[in-house]
């Protein structure tokens, strides 16, 4: 607990120098509301506000499984078959540098208004992290653990499940976390191209109406509900990898 | 009994050299405790892959009990100087994973590692992660690993030459008890002299590559045998002329 008390105490500050700032310089409240307008806002909209958020993290959350499925099935193509790798792995970086700013509207033209093209813009932006930390992953396996195997006369079978898979778990989880980061984001950013419901349309109409204050508290769920979401992966990552975060505690040990 | 016929290896390194093995013939009987000492880089290790199946020789044979077993896997349990404990396991299922390769079942392979935990010094770690073991316990739960794969033949790898020092003679000392009770048939490379005639019933020198074998000594130094032997006069002796062979190596100019 004691290391998350200096960003939070900073934090703090700079919600107190925000509010002292706005209210001396007498800044307008569509332009930028100060923290007790949007924590206002925040509790007077709260009803609507949830309603949206939990349309946003079904969307959110069925890309990110979308997206785990995908991006884990790829990274094994890739991982355990070279000719794969040479093939598909150059191909997949460039893609990213295509914006889905830019391939977000072509969805809607194919898929319409309705939940799919959300949940595919989240897919789109949330593989990409899990496939690279999962190759990586598979990559950097200790040789020389595969080795002992051979001569052990493992079959490449006992290779994968009993060395490969569990080494590569690390990076799956990282990866998973950034996506988990990115996944929120994503289904807010297929909305605001149109929809009927979600987080995005909250914030879409809240800024044509000028309420900033409400646009920021659309930020502040936001913000929350991607904190919960990795939270969420990892408490999975160490009730599945123990060993891992037991090492953590035994280096810190080390330090003192 | 673990022959060696006669092998010969050539293979091209990156700056475009040649390094061999050449013509290396090397006998261990059951129950026998062999040390192989030479220069480093000079194909032990090329050796070991060959006799347990990594690599095959361009000639010659590994015989094991009259069998050719050149190119087989599965025959030999191979220890290197890296533990390879998988940090993912617990100390007793890391012991196991030779067995588990092998079909046993986990349960079996758990009673049966468990029971020999005490003597591999890890009682009380068997639930425990790799990473809490000192480098010593670690090495240990190697061995206790290539022991439990129930092979003929075990392959060590220079398994102290991480170690320090004094964990180094703790491990010889212990080693030399366990070897004592169990009289596994031993492959042992090193580049310690003092290593290799402490726990060897046999040495057998290798001149820079291209190896060859240059001296083949019994070391007839009674068991059991502690850590202070080292320094009476008939192990200084042998240690003289260890020394010498391994002098009488540095390659021509």
């Amino acid at each position: 607990m004691k290391k998350y008390l200096s960003p939070f105490l900073a934090f703090l500050f700079l919600l107190i120098l925000w509010e002292i700032f706005v209210e001396f310089l007498h800044i307008e409240k569509f332009i930028l509301p100060a923290p007790s307008h949007v924590a206002r806002a925040l509790a007077a909209a709260w009803p609507l506000l949830l309603d949206h958020s939990l349309y946003t993290a079904v969307e959110a959350l069925l890309g990110f499984m979308f997206a785990v499925i995908m991006g884990t099935c790829l990274a094994l193509a890739m991982g355990l078959l070279p000719w794969v790798k040479r093939t598909i792995y150059p191909l997949i970086v460039v893609s990213q540098t295509i914006p889905i700013m830019a391939v977000a509207p072509l969805l809607i033209i194919w898929f319409g208004y309705d939940i799919l093209p959300k949940v595919l813009v989240v897919a789109l932006v949330c593989f990409f992290p899990i496939t690279v930390s999962t190759v990586e992953g598979l990559d950097n396996i200790d040789q020389d653990m595969v080795k002992l195997l051979v001569t052990m006369g493992a079959t490449p079978g006992q290779i994968l499940r009993l060395v490969k898979f569990p080494g590569a778990l690390p990076s799956f989880f990282a990866g998973l976390k950034i996506s988990a980061t990115y996944s929120i984001m994503g289904a807010v950013i297929g909305e605001w191209l149109g929809g009927s419901k979600g987080l995005g349309i909250y914030m879409t109409r809240s800024m044509h109406s000028f309420l900033t204050e409400r646009v920021f508290a659309s930020i502040v769920v936001i913000t929350a509900m991607s904190l919960i979401l990795v939270g969420i992966i990892e408490l999975i990552a160490r009730l599945t990898m123990p060993w891992l975060y037991q090492k953590k505690s035994w280096q810190q040990d080390e330090k003192l | 009994m673990l022959e060696i016929k006669n092998i010969t290896k050539t293979f091209s390194s990156p700056p475009g050299e040649v390094w061999t093995l050449k013509d290396i013939s090397l006998t261990v009987e059951k129950g026998e405790f062999v040390s192989i000492i030479g220069p480093s880089g000079c194909g032990k290790s090329t050796l070991f892959n060959i006799i347990s199946g990594l690599e095959r020789p361009d000639r010659g044979k590994v015989l094991l009990s009259g069998q050719d077993i050149t190119g087989q896997k599965g025959h030999t349990a191979y220890m290197l100087q890296k533990d390879l404990l998988l940090p993912w396991r617990t100390v007793l299922d890391n012991c196991i994973l030779g067995l588990e390769v092998q079909g046993v079942a986990r349960d079996v392979g758990r009673k049966r590692a468990e029971a020999l935990l005490p003597e591999f010094g890890l009682e009380g770690f068997a639930r425990s992660f790799p990473v809490v073991l000192s480098g010593g316990m670690r090495q240990r739960v190697a061995f206790l690993r290539t022991m439990l794969q129930g092979k003929e033949i075990l392959l060590l790898d220079e398994p102290f030459g991480s170690l320090d020092a004094f964990t180094k003679g703790e491990m010889h000392g212990w080693l030399l008890k366990i070897w004592e009770k169990y009289h596994p048939t031993v492959l042992f490379i090193t580049h310690d002299v003092d290593e290799a005639l402490l726990l060897s019933d046999r040495v057998y020198v290798l001149s820079t590559r291209p190896a060859t074998v240059k001296l083949d000594v019994e070391v007839k130094l009674e068991r059991p045998r502690f850590r202070d032997l080292i320094t009476e006069d008939k192990f200084v002796k042998l240690k003289k002329l260890l020394l010498e062979a391994l002098a009488q190596n540095k390659p021509h100019s």
